[in-house]
This record gives C-alpha cells, structure tokens and sequence, in this order.
C-alpha cells in the first residue's frame, strides 16, 4: 500500500529493471528501506561511510512496506533484496512465515548492546519514531494539547487528517475520549471499546480527511488543507529543518513503533549484510543519524553520544516517550482484518 | 464394360486426391499453428498463467491441512453435531505439539483467524502451554483447560471447514456472504459485509466516469475529424500532451488545483463568488474530475477514427431529402459512429474498473475501489486468498461485460440507421 512516499513507482520501476538486468550474475548487497528525507539521511551516515570502510558494494533501493511484497520476493525465489527494513507487525508476521533468517547477533555486536524492543530473532531495530498530532504554529492562534483538542472543532475550527485504515486511528480516537494511554489496546479489545472509538470518530466524520503516504501531511498542512494531523515525528522537524516551516507537535499520546533490519531467507551475500548491520548497530554512526533526523535508534550508547538540544525532540527522550503508547502488534495481528472491514464499512455510512 | 468400370475407377481416384487436399489443408494450419506459436506460448506463460493461478488462489485452502493433518483427518467423520471425540483431541494436541517444534502453528492461526476471529489467540495460547502429549483419554479434558474454547463447537467446525483441500469460504467472503455452524450459507454479520457496496461503487464510479468522457470526448473528437488537417493535428496534440503524461503528475495537479486553499478555490474566493471553499477533493467529485481527466483520450481517440470514417456526403444528402440538422445528426451522423462510442465507452469502462492511484490519492475513505481493497490484501495483511477472490470476482464481471459488448456490436449492423 502506499505507504510512505507515492512517487516510489518510478523509483522501483528503474530499481526492478536494473534487478533483471542484474539476476543472472551474482549481485551486490542490496539495501532496501523506506525512500524520502529518512532514507536521504542514511545514504549520508550508513550507507556511502559503510561502502567506504568495508570496501562491500552495495546498492540501495526504497520501497512502501507490506509482508506481502516480502512474501512474493521470498517464495518467488531469486529475491533481489538482502537487508530490507520493516515496520513491527512485517518483522512479526515475516518472522512467522519464515521469510526472514534468524539473526546471529555474536555478528554484530551481541544482544546486551541494543534497546531490549528492538531485539528480536529475525530483526534488529533500526529506528523508533513516534505518530505525533502536528499543526502548524503560524496558523493556529492557540496550540492543541493532545487528542482531546484534537477532535474538539469548536475550540480549533478546521478539517482533520488521520491515516487511512483502522490502526492508529482507533487508538488515537479512545485517547481523544479520556482514555489513558496504558489503557488503550484493554479498552480496544473488548467490542464496546471498538463502538466508542467509532462512536468519537462520528463526531468529526465530517472534518477528516485521510492520509495513506508519510510525506502527506506536512504537505496537507502545508497547504492549508488541515488544521491538525497526525504525523510521523521525523517528518515535522525535516519539514522545519529543509523547508523552513514552523509546524509544531504534542509528544502527549503520541504511538511509537519501532522499525527493524531483517535479512530476507535465502540472501546471497548474507556475509555482506552481516557487516552492514554490525556497521549500522554501532552507537556512533547510529548517533549521527539521529542528528540527520530526529529519530530514536537501537543501540544503548547512541543517545548518550547526543548533545542535549538534539535529544529533546527525539521520541527516546524520557519527556516524550513518558506519556506514548508502543503500537501494539500482537492485537493488530488479530484483528487488522476485522477492523478494516469494519473501519470502511463506518467510512461509506 | 468401360462404362461400368468408370465409376469405380473414379471412385479409386478420387480418395487419393480428398486424401492430398486434406494432407495440403493439414500443412497449411501447421505452418499456420507454427508461426503464432511464440505468442500463443508468451500469453500462455505470462497472462493465462498468472490469471490461473489467482483464481487457484481464490479456493485454495491449504494451511490446516499442512499444519494439523492428524486433526483433519480426525474431523473427516466428525458429523458436527455434538464436540468431536476423545481421538479428535489427542490427535490435535499431537499435532500442535508438532506445529511448535516445526514454528508452523502462525500459519494455521493465521488462516483460522480469518474465519474466527481470535483463533489466533487460541492456538498460539495452546500451543505455548501445552508442555507434553496429554495422558491417553485426558486430551480433553487437558485441552480444555488450557482454552475454555476447545469446549465450544464453533472452534471445532472452523477447524473442519478450514480442512480444504478447496474452499468456497473466500469466494463467499468477497460477496459478503459466510457459512454458520451448521454449514448453510448466509449473509456476513453487517460489519463486516461490505464488498457488494464497493463492487457496487466502483461500478458507479467507472459509469459516471465513462458518461462524463463521453459527453466531452464526443464534440473534441467531432471537431478533430471536421477541422482542416493542419488544425486538427494542432489541436490532436492536445488531447495527446496529456496522454504522454505519467498518471501520477496528472493526478497530483488536480491536487494542487481543487484543494481548499487551491486555485480553484482562491479564484471563485477572489471573484467573491464562494465565502467559504467548497469541498472539491477528498470525496466522489474530486475522484470523478481527476479520472475523467486521466481517461478521456482513451474516449476521443475510437471516437476519432469512426468519425473520420464518415463521409461529408451523407450529411448533405440527408440535407438535401429535406432533414433538418438535429434529425440527420441523430439518423445518419449517430449511428455510425456507434461502433465508435461502444469502443470507446468499453475501454474506458474496464480501464475505470481497475483504477487505484487516483481514487487512493484524491478520494476519502468513502470512494476508495475494489483494487485497493485488492492491494490492501495482497500486500498489507497477505489475505492472498481473500485478494484473489475479490480478483477472481472482478474479472468475472469484466468478462461479463465485455461478452455483452460482443453481443451488442455484432447485432448492431451499420446500416447508417435506415430502415431495411
């Protein structure tokens, strides 16, 4: 699905061409993540310094995320990609499936050097960011404080944007209806929590529009379209930093999730994708992604390595990730069908 | 005596020569077969194929079989009317047992999910406490207590209609359709039956689309096909400009142009026509000007080469009889252009069907069509089964329709709309 970057399907069309032309002979490391500001940023601090120090070729490619892309690239056999990174609930079910190696992690720096989310049999953490409410501060006379302001359109007139689909925006709903972040996936799981958050999103059905691609909503503030918008935290500050913009975030309720490296069965070079990850795991290259782009990373020592006026606008830090819910993948897992379903049923009444 | 021998003779000789002419006939389809054998094989391999294997993948049911196989073959003589016996127990705890060891239980979970939800819950639960084979004739009781749910029924026969080796339970699933416990099939609970409105919404969507690219392709391509060569071939360059343009680019500046804040807006806004913007992206209107916009070249260019068909001369001579313009357009001009419009029309319409960028990127949450519900699947949650379904029945209805195309075109006999 679209899930971070539209423009993609050009991307992948010259990446696919240039992977046939390629098949027949044995093939570089290939490094796949999520295109963007994001993946601009790595190319500066992981991959062009991990291809200098290694001396490995490697190429990178982007992609929108799904198992199931990983699932036809697995069981089609001749995968074209090696080290690929995934959202939670792809590392879970790809770990399940066995689509993804288990992970050696005397290779690339033993378990005890990463955050304990982020170690996980068949992936190590890449990143932890944050779905943020976002506004813009040039035009909103009084900044929202949470969720709460976010569904109240006398207080900030406006239309809204949350991302298309039942996850997150359940979760956001019942926190905008009092219910305390630790308690949001008890309540969510019983059927009268699922008609609450139904019941809230009624109230403003008519004020919101929805997203599918991360680089949406700073262009749907941006423009005007919405007052409010929930974002990932990473794109705000890009926003702020490259385009000059004055958006601003509540770090009050925001959902974390963490993003993993996995190594797709069956890869060629899994020697090659051991070193980047070792490369990629270690605090001080981690560390200057983060000044890059303010994402959280896996590796215990990297935030320490941070000057403090960097730290504090990262989803690690203990202010902001003090009131945050991790996405839960386990529920998700369940009922993503169900929900969906239910989800496009309210969105067509 | 020569007289009577003739027959036979002829007869003698004439077998031999049926006999070459078939042998000829036979050589000519050969070589015939031969030089279309490389594109016979080409589709064979790249669209039959592939097209074979979705709808293999609409009925397929596989997983349970795979992982529970000494449960299946239990349930085989289980009649589904009271809990199955002590042996079904024993054989499904063995074979959770097993599916641990193996890491293969998600599979099965996964598609017991999609018929009960929570099944996923159930025998991952299971198979985590679940330490050793139960005592024989405790499998039961021991089952039961790890997972109140293993005394229900209705876990038992998900199981069974799971058993596969083929299932009607995604096809039904795409018409919005289940089977209870007892087997009979009935409608899904209201929450979750929502295929028929989105099938019936993108029908809607790709007719009005179709409509509207008929009413302003038919005067474009009119002009195209009556206008000197030098101007016509000036303003086909317009409608072609467009058509060379990636979809994408297309698409976002209809963004750019109807969003609240955009041009659109801010000029009716300037001309104090609107106080407040209208809503024009976002929902069904934004949807329908942005696919009208992408898919009217399809319409005009069929238009085009019909009209350009049509001799001047029966105009005037309808003139001439005495018809007056709206009736010589409506009995001469428009009927021979019909092959044209249903040409047109046809591609459009089945173009419109398949659409996804647009409607994801400039429709809400209420317009989105089949084809993202099928990319949903098949991508995000791999419900392969459930995608191919909803594939499987798409197709069919396009079939359907392009067979009524047929029908229609072959009755349709340019008479230029005369009386016989």
């Amino acid at each position: 699905m679209l899930k971070r970057k539209i423009a993609l399907g050009f991307a992948a069309a010259l990446g696919a061409s240039a992977a046939l032309a390629t098949i027949a002979e044995a093939r570089d490391l290939t490094v796949v993540s999520w295109g963007g500001a994001y993946q601009e940023a790595q190319k500066k601090v992981y991959f062009e310094p991990f291809k200098k120090a290694s001396g490995v070729a490697m190429n990178d490619e982007s992609w929108d995320g799904g198992v199931g892309v990983l699932r036809a690239k697995v069981q089609g056999g001749a995968a074209t990609w090696d080290v690929v990174q995934v959202e939670s609930d792809e590392l879970a079910v790809g770990c399940e499936e066995g689509l993804f190696e288990k992970l050696d992690y005397s290779k690339i720096g033993g378990e005890a050097a990463y955050i304990p989310p982020s170690v996980n049999p068949c992936g190590v953490g890449a990143i932890l960011y944050d779905f943020v409410l976002g506004y813009d501060k040039d035009k909103l006379k009084e900044a929202p404080k949470g969720w709460a302001d976010f569904f109240d359109t006398k207080k900030i007139p406006g239309k809204r944007a949350l991302r298309q689909g039942p996850k997150t925006t359940l979760e956001i709903a019942l926190m905008a209806d009092g219910v305390p972040p630790k308690d949001v996936y008890h309540v969510l799981a019983t059927d009268e929590g699922v008609e609450r958050a139904f019941q809230k999103l009624d109230t403003i059905k008519g004020d919101l529009v929805w997203w599918k691609a991360g680089a949406q909503p700073p262009q749907l503030l941006a423009s005007g379209e919405v007052a409010m918008t929930s974002v990932y935290n990473g794109r705000i500050d890009t926003a702020n930093k490259n385009e000059k913009k004055n958006f601003g975030m509540v770090w009050d309720g925001a959902l974390f999730t963490l993003d993993s490296w996995v190594i797709l069965k069956g890869s060629p070079n899994k020697d090659a994708a051991y070193k980047f990850l070792d490369f990629v795991g270690k605090a001080e290259n981690q560390s200057k992604l983060s000044e890059n782009i303010a994402y959280g990373t896996s590796n215990k020592d990297a935030a320490g390595r941070l000057p403090p006026a960097v730290l504090k606008d990262l989803p690690t830090a203990p202010d902001n990730i003090k009131n945050a819910v991790e996405i839960n993948v386990a529920f998700w897992l369940e009922n993503i069908d169900r929900l969906t379903e239910r989800f496009n049923k309210w969105a067509a009444k | 005596m020569t007289t009577t021998s003739l027959p036979g003779a002829n007869a003698q000789a004439e077998v031999p020569l049926k006999r070459r002419l078939r042998r000829a006939e036979r050589t000519r389809q050969v070589k015939a077969l031969a030089l279309v054998l490389p594109l016979l094989l080409f589709l064979l391999f790249t669209f039959a194929g592939p097209i074979a294997g979705m709808l293999w993948r609409a009925v397929e049911d596989w997983e349970v079989r795979q992982v529970l196989p000494q449960t299946t073959a239990a349930l085989a003589s289980w009649d589904g009317k009271d809990l199955p016996d002590e042996k079904a127990y024993a054989a499904l705890a063995s074979d959770i047992l097993a599916a641990r060891a193996a890491g293969t239980v998600p599979i099965a979970a996964k598609r017991l999910n999609y018929a009960l939800n929570g099944f996923r819950t159930i025998l991952t639960s299971t198979a985590r406490n679940l330490k050793a084979v139960p005592e024989p004739g405790t499998a039961k009781e021991t089952l039961g207590k790890i997972n109140p749910a293993w005394r229900e029924r209705a876990t038992w026969t998900t199981i069974k209609d799971a058993s596969g080796p083929i299932t009607g339970f995604y096809l039904l699933a795409a018409l919005d359709l289940t089977r209870n416990a007892d087997g009979a099939i009935v409608a899904a609970p209201p929450d979750q039956a929502i295929y028929r409105d989105i099938f019936l919404r993108t029908f809607l969507i790709s007719l009005g689309v179709t409509a509207l690219c008929l009413i302003l392709g038919f005067p474009v391509a009119y002009l195209l096909a009556t206008l000197p060569p030098g101007r016509s071939n000036l303003l086909m360059i317009f409608v072609l400009l467009p058509f060379w343009t990636s979809l994408l680019v297309r698409t976002c500046a209809w963004i750019v142009l109807l969003q609240s804040k955009g041009v659109v807006n801010d000029s009716l806004h300037w001309l104090g026509i609107i106080d407040a913007p209208l809503r024009l992206i976002y929902n069904r209107f934004g949807v329908c000007v942005a696919m009208t916009h992408v898919l009217l070249p399809f319409m005009i260019l069929p238009l085009y080469s019909s009209m350009k068909a049509i001799s001047p001369a029966y105009m005037r001579a309808a003139a001439s009889l005495g018809a007056p313009p709206l009736t010589a357009f409506l009995r001469i001009y428009l009927p021979q252009t019909l092959p044209g419009i249903g040409a047109g029309s046809l591609l459009v319409f089945i173009l419109a069907l398949g659409y996804y960028i647009t409607p994801a990127l400039v429709g809400g949450a209420a317009d989105q069509m089949i084809s993202y519900f099928i990319a949903l699947y098949t991508t995000e949650t791999a419900n392969w089964g459930l995608a191919s379904a909803l594939g499987a029945v798409l197709l069919l209805a396009t079939v359907l329709l392009a067979l009524v195309y047929g029908k229609l075109v072959q009755g349709q006999q340019v008479t230029g709309g005369m009386k016989n």
